[in-house]
Parts: C-alpha cells; structure tokens; sequence
C-alpha cells in the first residue's frame, strides 16, 4: 500500500509544485514507485515543468467522471522506466468539478500500484484544497522565509491538525537566501520552525537553475551538481526515513567552522 | 382561632445601614407577603422622613424574578423605604452551574494557529502560544504559559478586572473588557518575557512585570472563589 503525501502551503508561489516534481522524481531515482496527483484544476502547471504537457490526453476530471480508466490518463515519464506518473489536472473545468470523496476514492485506488503518491494542492483553502487532502495521509507544508508565506503556513497547519486521518505535517522552506539570512533581513530558519511548531523535512537554497530547469520541463533533482538538486535528494531520503543532517547553508560557513576547530588545536 | 397565636413569619431590625428584614422560608409565599405588608404599615410613620434602605433575608428560599418584583413592590409602597438588596442561601443550579463555569480556569494544551479562534467561559490557561492571526477569548482571565503573538480578549462579559499574562508578551493586540490595546508600529527586541497586562486608573491598558499582580489584583489568589 503506497503512501498519500499531498504538498501544500496556503499561499500562491512558494513552489509547491516546484517541489512536488522534484521530491516525486527524487523518489523515482531511489527506485520507489511514484505518481504524482496534479489537483490544482484550471491552473494545471505539474505537466508543464516535468516536461510531459505534450502528452496529455485524459486527465483527472475524465476520470473522476468516468469517461477514461486511471491507466489511460497517466502519463509516463520515460526517464524512469515505469516509475514515474502524472495524473495531470484538467485545463478546461474548475476546482467544483471534483469532490473530495471522488478524490479519496482516486487516491485509494492509485495507492494499491505505487510507492508514493504525491498531491500537489493549488493555493488557497477552499474547495481545491480540500480535495487534495482528502486524500492524503501525510502532509508537507511548504513556505518560504516571508512573513506573509509564514502566516499562511501557520493557517494551513492550523487546518491539517484538524484532519484526524493525517500524520501531523512536516515542514520543507523554500528559496532561502544564504546572505539575507547571515545579514538577518530574512526570517531566520529556527525563528520559523519555532514558530510554527512542526518538525523540519528540509530546507532549499534559492536557486536560479531551478527555474531554469523547470523552463526547459526537466526537474533540478536530475542536475546533481545544483545544491537544490541535493537539498530535494535529501528531503526524499527522509521521507523514506533514513536521517540526513541538514545542509549547511553556505560553503564559507563551513570552512569557518574548520578554521574554527583548527585554531582550537594550534591553541594547546 | 382563639388561644393559637400565629407565629409571626417576619422579623425586623435595625441596623446602621438601615432596616433588615428576616423572611421565613418555609410558609407560602402569599402569607409571607401579607405580613411584610402589615408589618411594615404598622410600623411605617406618616411624617417625611429620611429614605430608609431595606435589606431583605430571605432564608432558604429562592425567588423567582416574578417574585422578587413582587416583594419589592410591597415594600415600595411604603413611603420612605427602599429595597437595598435581597439575599437568598440558595441558587438554581443552572444558575450554580453557570457561575461555576465562569469562575472555573480551562486548561488548554494547543498552539492557536492563524485564523482559529479558542473562546472559552472562566478563566483560559493555555498550554502552548497563539501565532499572529490566531486569537484567544475568556470571559475571565487569560493565562499563557508559551508565547502570545496573536490578540487577547480577557474579561469577554465585561470583567474590567481581567488581566492577561504571558510567558512570551508579543501580541498584535490586547483586549480587556472593552478597552483596547495594540503593538507599538516599531519592532522591538525586549526580552517581553513573564509579562502582564492590565487596566491601570487611566483605563489603559498597560504591561509590566509579571511579579506586579499580586499587588495589582489581589484576587487572583483564592482557593475558594466568592461571587
């Protein structure tokens, strides 16, 4: 039986399917069955930035409403063999065209042929959102060091703790700016998780090659040399439960760090 | 009935604060107001006469409003009396029940998240911190043992006595009863630990040391709670 994890984060822009599409191909790479579930109806974007908008045919409303099998509408990411899926969300309806019972029956059936479903929810907290979690047994909640995405993060959380079928949410922070933060014009990661009380998946550095990966339809987790690239692998090394530490967050940081422990052994 | 005297039901006295009326609490309540009434004619002078306040005991009886109006109608008749206060032993328990619920301290181990609202009768303890946009409620007061970075309505109903105290003081707001507080528009880095906050006598709500308020309300000490 696979894992349901849908990724959310209240607000828009944060790179919730971003994430989605690396997490999911991070997971493809370590050999796990995976398919990834684009709930955000009208504003599908999940197709767009693994590079598989070209084959679409069916999508989730189709199948919701009966005119295709869930086998049809997949797609297939043929860089992993057949461990990698999209069930892509439908361009021409809107987020009322799917109940969240529709959409837990959908996800129980996809569980019993994967690893790891992962939901990518559309902003917001209304109908959209709530299919997407009525699904899932997990949640990660993604948010960037913005004081406004930060709210917003607290505000779904607030709204997962109420879902008594779900694990209690990790968090993943996005497009964090090492120098902003070491000159403290951003919030700071601990003041975060503090704040928002949750257990910490993983944190990503602001990276321009992601957006420039997505441009060109191929996830950063796919370039190793990127350091988002390493950041998503781990997060995906987590969720399966091994412990990773936590990156540090620039290179000068640790050779300070070094330089630190080596003045300590000259000192004596 | 010769021979039988009726055992009088009422019993006055005076006292400095004015007159005291003892009422029997087992007679019916019809014979019980026809006797005030007589007692208080025969006793009443016609001439002016300063006002003259009534404290009424009524025993082990409880009175219904309907009642109450109507002894009070009885006693102001009578020119220079008024009804100062009526003091019953006994409560209905709806009435024991709802004074106990806004007297009893609600403990609550949550984190109060944006957007959620955790309204409470009494006084609220809460185990954990309200986040910006989260907002806690009590008719009583308001006791947070994590951090307070959302709004504090303390003293719901009207409790000007209320206060507010936190491990943590960096609320958006601060309500007690229907004054109004908010964060100064600068961000400081104080420490804002083991605050408290209160209506001081310029109906401000002000913050101080947590240490203030055994001088500032005494009250908040009681093993037994009074009315």
């Amino acid at each position: 039986m696979g894992e349901a994890i849908v990724i959310t984060s209240g607000k828009g822009g944060v790179g919730k399917t971003t994430t989605t599409a690396n997490l999911g191909t991070a997971l493809a790479l370590l050999g796990k069955r995976v398919c990834l579930v684009d709930t955000d109806i009208g504003l599908r974007n999940l197709d767009v930035i693994m590079g598989l908008e070209n084959r679409i045919i069916y999508d989730l409303v189709d199948v919701v409403e009966g005119r295709c099998t869930i086998q049809k509408a997949l797609v297939k990411d043929k860089r992993f063999e057949d461990r990698l899926y999209l069930l892509p969300a439908a361009q021409t309806s809107d987020k009322s065209a799917v109940t969240p019972e529709q959409m837990k029956q959908l996800i129980d059936d996809l569980r019993q042929d994967y690893d790891y479903i992962l939901i990518d929810c559309p902003a917001g907290i209304e109908q959209g959102y709530k299919n997407a979690v009525a699904g899932a047994d997990e949640a990660i909640v993604v948010t960037t060091p913005d004081i406004s995405a930060v709210r917003d993060a607290d505000r779904i959380i607030g709204l997962l703790e109420k879902e008594e079928h779900m694990k209690r949410p990790r968090l993943v922070i996005n497009r964090i700016r090492s120098h902003m933060l070491k000159n403290h014009d951003m919030l700071d990661i601990d003041e975060i998780v503090m704040h928002l009380s949750i257990d910490l998946l993983g944190i990503i550095v602001d990276d321009e090659h992601v957006i420039k990966a997505s441009n060109n339809g191929e996830p950063i987790v796919l370039d190793p040399n990127s350091k988002a690239s390493l950041a998503y692998r781990n997060i995906a090394r987590r969720l399966l439960g091994e412990s990773v530490p936590l990156m540090s967050l620039d290179d000068e940081e640790q050779k300070g760090f070094f330089s630190k422990i080596k003045k300590l052994f000259s000192a004596r | 009935m010769a021979g039988k005297e009726k055992r009088p039901y009422v019993s006055m006295k005076g006292t400095k604060e004015g007159l005291t009326l003892h009422l029997d609490d087992t007679c019916a309540y019809d014979e019980l107001l026809k006797q005030v009434d007589e007692l208080l004619t025969t006793t009443t002078r016609d001439e002016e006469g300063p006002l003259v306040a009534v404290h009424v005991h009524v025993g082990n009886r409880y009175l219904t409003r309907e009642q109450e109006e109507r002894l009070r109608d009885v006693i102001r008749t009578k020119k220079h009396l008024i009804v100062h206060s009526i003091v019953s032993n006994v409560m209905t328990k709806q009435e024991a029940l709802e004074w106990k619920k806004k007297n009893e301290i609600v403990s609550v181990a949550k984190i109060v998240r944006s957007g959620q609202v955790l309204h409470v009768d009494g006084d609220l303890l809460l185990i954990g911190d309200v986040n910006p946009g989260g907002t806690v409620i009590a008719t009583g007061n308001i006791f947070i043992l994590g951090a307070l970075r959302g709004i504090a309505h303390a003293g719901y109903e009207g409790n000007r006595q209320a206060i507010i105290a936190a491990s943590v003081m960096k609320p958006t707001q601060l309500r007690i009863s229907d004054v109004m507080n908010r964060a100064p528009d600068y961000r400081s880095d104080e420490g804002n630990e083991m605050e408290c906050a209160y209506i001081d006598e310029h109906d401000q709500i002000v913050v101080d040391r947590l240490q203030l308020l055994m001088h500032l309300r005494p009250n908040l000490t009681r093993s037994e709670r009074s009315f």
